[in-house]
């Protein structure tokens, strides 16, 4: 669970107790965003909402820990290749409906399950792109996080990697 | 129920005249609070729960992204007398939008009539008849979001995405040509 270089317990970010209560809700919130997207076709909810509770996730890891720990954990590259797949893959399952049915966003997979509709893997396509709207929002909301309140300065070294660092004397 | 919604919409209104007035940036970001929660609570006494949870996170999430973009920030306060022609077309231009969305709201059917679904060969008809059947999706919000009006959600997730890239963009070659000075 640990980080490589930077351990939790480290003066970085809140107090103790927050930094513990934080190990113990983050992976009910991340469970409560993915029930919101996965039963998104079936109760109130969908992408976008869990979406949002992902990317809460994360803020509130960067809020307690301290940015150097959640960045190890989520970069800011990985985030933009999240978000690019997420919109990549509702793009894709929008193009496989011409290839199947010959129309823009058809449902082309079995619609009504078996034993009645009100079941989890019922509704075609429309939990896929629950699945990827939510991958989508959830990372782009977080590099909106980072780009307004952690990064100060980001800047290229000579082998094109991406480096944050916070300046600290302001004009 | 119009009584509940009237209360929660002055509290809303109260509370943006507050943020607009106040001096304090946080005191500000806080009064700014009640205009979203208030207006989750209505989308949920409308019977809009989807909205109403969206809502409610989008809240939560833009104030931490307030409370932290802004609380290192200086705040400049411009200490001048407020414009009087400015002002007075202002209040005109209030009169006016008042007089025409009066004369608008007099065709609106009344509150709580559910009059889209009154034809029957309108498409909201046809969404609630034949949407468990043609979609197998029970909740009707996301067989409408993401199969009958699927074209619609790949345009806002376009927006999000473009957004997004605007803001990296901009954001990115303002700190580079400051790390250049360096």
């Amino acid at each position: 669970m640990q980080g490589k270089g930077v351990k939790m317990n480290e003066e970085k970010g809140m107090s103790l107790i927050v930094k513990t209560v934080t190990r113990w809700l983050k992976g009910f919130i991340f469970l409560f965003g993915a029930y919101i997207v996965v039963y998104g076709h079936l109760s109130p909810g969908g992408g976008f909402p869990g979406g949002v509770v992902f990317a809460a996730t994360f803020i509130l890891i960067t809020l307690a820990f301290g940015r150097e720990y959640a960045l190890r954990k989520i970069g800011k590259i990985l985030a933009s290749e999240l978000d690019s797949l997420g919109a990549l893959l509702f793009l894709l399952i929008a193009l496989l409906g011409i290839y199947y049915g010959g129309t823009f966003f058809l449902n082309f997979i079995e619609k009504n399950h078996p034993t009645g509709n009100f079941n989890l893997f019922s509704a075609g396509i429309i939990p896929l792109c629950q699945i990827s709207i939510g991958m989508k929002v959830g990372a782009s909301l977080f590099m909106i996080f980072i780009i307004l309140s952690v990064v100060r300065v980001v800047f290229v070294d000579g082998k094109g990697k991406l480096i944050t660092t916070e300046k600290k004397d302001k004009k | 129920m119009e009584i509940i919604i009237g209360i929660l919409l002055v509290f809303m209104i109260i509370g943006s005249i507050i943020s607009l007035e106040t001096k304090d940036l946080l005191s500000a970001i806080i009064a700014i609070v009640p205009v979203g929660y208030f207006c989750g609570i209505i989308y949920l006494f409308l019977g809009a729960p989807d909205i109403a949870i969206t809502q409610m996170v989008v809240e939560v999430l833009s104030l931490i992204i307030l409370i932290r973009a802004t609380i290192r920030r200086d705040l400049t306060t411009i200490e001048e007398e407020r414009d009087f022609f400015g002002l007075i077309t202002t209040f005109a231009f209030i009169f006016v939008f008042f007089i025409f969305s009066m004369e608008a709201l007099r065709y609106l059917p009344p509150f709580g009539t559910p009059s889209f679904t009154l034809n029957n060969n309108s498409p909201s008809n046809r969404y609630l008849m034949n949407g468990l059947k043609e979609t197998g999706a029970a909740n009707i919000v996301s067989a409408i979001i993401l199969d009958y009006r699927g074209y619609d959600t790949l345009g806002e997730a376009t927006i999000l995405f473009t957004s997004i890239l605007g803001a990296l963009a901009i954001l990115r070659i303002y700190a580079r040509k400051r790390s250049k000075n360096e």
